[in-house]
């Protein structure tokens, strides 16, 4: 943990945005990113990252709250008064402006000395240093995305803000942007802030990722925990896949609750319930698709013992190379999804075949069901 | 809440400590009356120079009086009723003249707009500039072309003459005898000639935003090239072809350079009239109750034209 | 290929290209008549090849005066409107205010109003004003009626305008007015130059306008029209193929340019 109060950390302190007096975009939040981190703010569209992102940018005031800089209060100050600079979405370059004036722009705002080699050094950093003379239309995709990186990070800001940097980008030169976004960051030390509605890529680039949903933040931490251990349904759904389980609580100590679902019994460990269960509560089960392993009905004694398991019938199967995706019908309901790792492939594992679902109770958490089962399910019309 | 993990951040760049500036507040006030302060010079220009007039103008047409005394406003209603009796031929006229003008600029438009749009390929900057080139020879210079273009026996008159045209026209009152000069013809191939651009930049504009995998998909789903004509290009074009319409048929009733230098004392538009009255007979009652009826005809008809076409966001 | 199909395949051409030809036959009879010799006053009927009138463009009395003032009055409504129009279009682009029905209203009736009724109202004004008509009642007019058009080109070009390029400049430490004159001026600037361009069309060629506001100034298209009824020197001839051929090959050399440097870069 790094002491928030260290100059140079970027804190939020019950920052909120309403419009017209009605709508709220943000919630009152707080929220600090420490000096040289790479911070992710990730949530479907509409979940008020982006106004975050604005407010600590300065081109959205925010209704309450305020922004600190390390120990310096910049709420109030105008965007070019502040040491932050701004990756547009789809890089609002300066389409009458050559790549090195782009990238010289803010220096020159500010009277900076030795703009030439400093903009030299900066399209260096981010390979460019050829395309100086040319005009950001005639730049792919990519390559724009670089200068609207090297445009913001010329300044030396304190936070570097990236609204969405890569959604213009197809699939495999956003792979390659994220390693060359991590570089840089790493290369340069600066703290950034991310903004994305894409899981892989926060849960790829960021130290930390806080989660958004309706103007708050759901869950804030590493990727992997967040992913392990999520605390509500729509991190459990939005980050990744989830089987959702809705379950009566059996008993609870020891570390381990049991639970009941249509009379198949579970098991999980108390640790890792985000709510204390009640001896007669309800409880969602949540499991991985990933974690869960597929036999054949014939060969259910080779389950071990002491795993949670059900029976069900495959109603889907798809072959995507790494691993085969099943959705499996069951007492607990349809579409159970589980993903096997093309390893040894089972022949009889078609549509229609009887199978035994397992997988080590540790890998099982819960959740409060008191909240919408499907929050933050991906449903077909969705941006991906 | 304090988020972990902070990578390790070896040897930072020198950040620039910012110059210590006190907050600015913006004055919101201020802002507010921005838009004001933009608007107020061009606002009161149209204003006074715009709307005003048309006060003005209202006013003088029901002022009775004379040059030497002077006009004073009597509430003369009558003059309206007047003006009508006597000048009803040329309101007909002008609507007559100038709608004729309009549906002939959409029919001879709409194929150059067509195939600047989809045909034309590398020559559509080159068409482009041919549509747009003939205004860059004053309009006046241009219609008095058409005199020697239309003269009495010259070869395009005999050519209409020898295939019989003429007679067409005479039938339609269009034209007299041998004639095409000093006819209805003659002024309406004016108005046509001169408002024709007004009608084909906005026909291509909307038409140029048209995909042209549109027309492939309806001839993919079975139509014909005329039926996803119909059905798909000229819906999708009706923006175009409403303000094109409009573009046209407003300035064309109001004309009078061509029914003057193209055509005879019979047909004379109220343009013609209103100019006369308030430029040489300097009955300025008359000519302003003229000239405000033609503005009614025209908002009217405009009006209802536009509630008809659906399209009432043009700007 | 049949003559009938090949017709019937390329109708939309041949209705075009017709009517192109229509569209510039009278600029071609235009050009044709400058170098007439004509028999009367009247330059309408061919008599004989002659050079005399390109030798000597300014040969009658008030042409090229005329021509002088018509650019003068031009130079100064293009000025006028594009200033007062940018300012109008920026306000209704970039702010919500009180009013705008009303303004846009006011901006897009003088577009939909014939020109006779204006070119009277204003005559209305400037008689019962008693206002002397000449050079300044002129340049009112033009401004007024080229104001509209100003707006109207320069609104498309801001509202087309990414307001993420503005907030870019301000993140990058540019201040209000500088963000102004380093992003949006230049990014509008397409805009504003089609805006003056109409704006000075409109008025060096305005003729109805003009022919009720000017008096006894005698502005180009007011000369050509006195020359209908006086005779017409083939001069006005002159002048009218010199600035078609002027104007199509300034926009020609323009495209080329444009072309050419576009090729220059690969995309």
């Amino acid at each position: 943990m790094t002491d928030s109060t260290e100059s140079g950390d970027l804190r939020l302190t019950g920052i909120s945005k309403t419009y017209g007096g009605s709508f709220t975009a943000v919630h009152p939040l707080d929220l600090t990113v420490p000096h040289g981190a790479f911070f992710a703010l990730l949530g479907a569209s509409g979940c008020g990252k982006t106004t975050t992102l604005r407010m600590i940018a300065g081109l959205e005031d925010p209704t309450t709250g305020s922004v600190l800089l390390g120990d310096r209060d910049v709420t109030r100050l105008p965007p070019y008064k502040r040491p932050v600079n701004t990756v547009f979405q789809s890089y609002a370059l300066f389409p009458h402006l050559s790549v090195y004036e782009n990238v010289a722009f803010g220096l020159r705002r500010r009277g900076a000395a030795r703009v030439r080699e400093r903009v030299g050094d900066m399209l260096d950093l981010v390979q460019l240093g050829d395309l100086a003379a040319r005009r950001p239309h005639q730049l792919s995709g990519g390559q724009q995305q670089r200068v609207a990186v090297a445009r913001a990070l010329i300044n030396h800001p304190r936070v570097l803000l990236l609204d969405e940097p890569l959604g213009a980008l197809d699939l495999k030169l956003r792979r390659q942007m994220q390693l060359e976004l991590k570089r840089i960051q790493t290369e340069v030390g600066i703290t950034f802030v991310h903004v994305t509605h894409d899981q892989e890529e926060a849960m790829s680039l960021a130290d930390t990722v806080a989660v958004m949903n309706g103007g708050r933040v759901e869950q804030l931490g590493a990727p992997a925990e967040l992913y392990e251990n999520p605390r509500t349904t729509f991190v459990a759904n939005f980050l990744g896949t989830s089987n959702l389980i809705g379950a009566d609580v059996v008993s609870a100590g020891g570390g381990e609750v049991v639970v009941t679902a249509s009379g198949v019994r579970l098991r999980l460990p108390a640790g890792r319930c985000a709510t204390a269960p009640g001896a007669d509560g309800r409880l969602l089960v949540g499991i991985r698709p990933e974690k869960m392993s597929l036999v054949h009905r014939d060969e259910a004694d080779s389950v071990p013992a002491g795993r949670n398991r059900f029976t069900g019938t495959i109603a889907a199967a798809g072959f995507i190379g790494v691993s085969t995706q099943y959705l499996i019908d069951s007492p607990l309901g349809p579409g159970v999804e589980v993903y096997v790792q093309n390893i040894e492939r089972d022949p009889r594992l078609t549509p229609g075949a009887e199978v035994v679902v397992h997988w080590n109770p540790e890998h099982s958490f819960g959740l409060d069901a008191a909240q919408d089962i499907n929050s933050g399910v991906e449903t077909a019309g969705d941006p991906s | 809440m304090t988020a972990a993990k902070a990578p390790p951040a070896d040897a930072p760049p020198p950040v620039p400590s910012a110059p210590a500036v006190p907050p600015v507040r913006t004055a919101p006030a201020r802002r507010r009356l921005t838009p004001y302060w933009l608007l107020l010079p061009g606002v009161l220009w149209l204003l006074v120079f715009f709307a005003l007039p048309m006060v003005y103008q209202a006013s003088t047409s029901v002022q009775t009086g004379s040059l030497e005394e002077g006009y004073t406003v009597t509430w003369h209603f009558a003059v309206y009723g007047d003006a009508l009796a006597e000048y009803w031929p040329h309101f007909v006229r002008s609507v007559l003249y100038a709608g004729t003008a309009t549906a002939l600029c959409l029919l001879l438009g709409y194929p150059l707009a067509y195939l600047i749009a989809f045909r034309a390929g590398r020559w559509r900057a080159l068409l482009l500039v041919l549509v747009i080139a003939p205004f860059f020879t004053s309009f006046l210079i241009r219609t008095l072309a058409w005199k020697t273009i239309l003269a009495d026996g010259g070869p395009l008159v005999e050519i209409l003459r020898t295939v019989g045209l003429l007679e067409v026209t005479a039938l339609l009152g269009m034209t007299e005898g041998d004639r095409v000069l000093a006819t209805p013809l003659a002024v309406v191939t004016g108005l046509t000639y001169n408002f024709l651009p007004f009608m084909i930049l906005p026909l291509y504009t909307s038409l140029e935003r048209i995909d042209p995998r549109l027309h492939e998909a309806a001839g993919d789903l079975y139509a014909r090239p005329f039926t996803a004509f119909r059905q798909v290009t000229l819906p999708l074009s009706m923006p175009g072809v409403v303000s094109g319409t409009l573009l046209t048929f407003i300035p064309a009733s109001g004309d009078y350079v061509n029914a003057e230098l193209l055509g005879s004392t019979d047909t004379k538009m109220v343009g013609n009239v209103i100019q006369s009255q308030f430029l040489r007979v300097l009955d300025y009652p008359t000519a302003a109750a003229l000239s405000f009826l033609l503005m009614a005809i025209v908002l009217i008809m405009v009006t209802v034209y536009i509630r008809r076409a659906g399209t009432e966001d043009l700007l | 290929m049949a003559p009938i199909a090949w017709l019937r395949r390329h109708t939309v051409v041949v209705a075009g290209l017709l009517t192109l030809a229509y569209l510039l036959l009278p600029n071609l009879v235009v050009l044709v008549f400058s170098f007439n010799a004509p028999a009367g006053k009247f330059n309408y009927s061919w008599r004989e090849f002659s050079t005399a009138a390109w030798r000597d463009p300014c040969g009658v009395p008030d042409l090229c005066g005329s021509l002088a003032l018509s650019l003068q009055i031009a130079f100064w409504a293009t000025a006028g409107a594009t200033v007062l129009g940018v300012m109008i279009a920026f306000a209704l682009v970039r702010y919500r205010f009180r009013g705008r029905g009303a303004v846009n209203s006011l901006i897009f009736l003088p577009m939909a109003m014939p020109e006779v009724v204006m070119a009277a109202s204003l005559l209305t004004l400037f008689l019962n004003l008693g206002a002397e008509l000449g050079f300044p009642t002129v340049l009112i007019a033009h401004t007024m009626f080229c104001l509209s058009f100003v707006v109207v080109a320069v609104k498309a070009r801001v509202l087309s305008m990414d307001p993420r390029l503005e907030e870019a400049a301000r993140d990058l430490y540019a201040g209000p007015v500088q963000t102004f004159l380093r992003v949006t001026l230049p990014i509008a600037a397409p805009g504003i130059a089609a805006g003056a361009l109409l704006a000075f069309s409109l008025s060096f060629d305005d003729f109805i306008i003009t022919n009720f506001t000017s008096g006894t100034a005698v502005t180009f298209p007011m000369f050509v029209w006195g020359s209908a009824q006086r005779g017409t020197p083939v001069q006005i001839n002159v002048i009218g193929t010199a600035m078609f051929v002027l104007a199509v090959l300034t926009v020609v050399l323009g495209q080329l340019v444009a072309g050419r440097r576009r090729n220059h870069t690969p995309s």
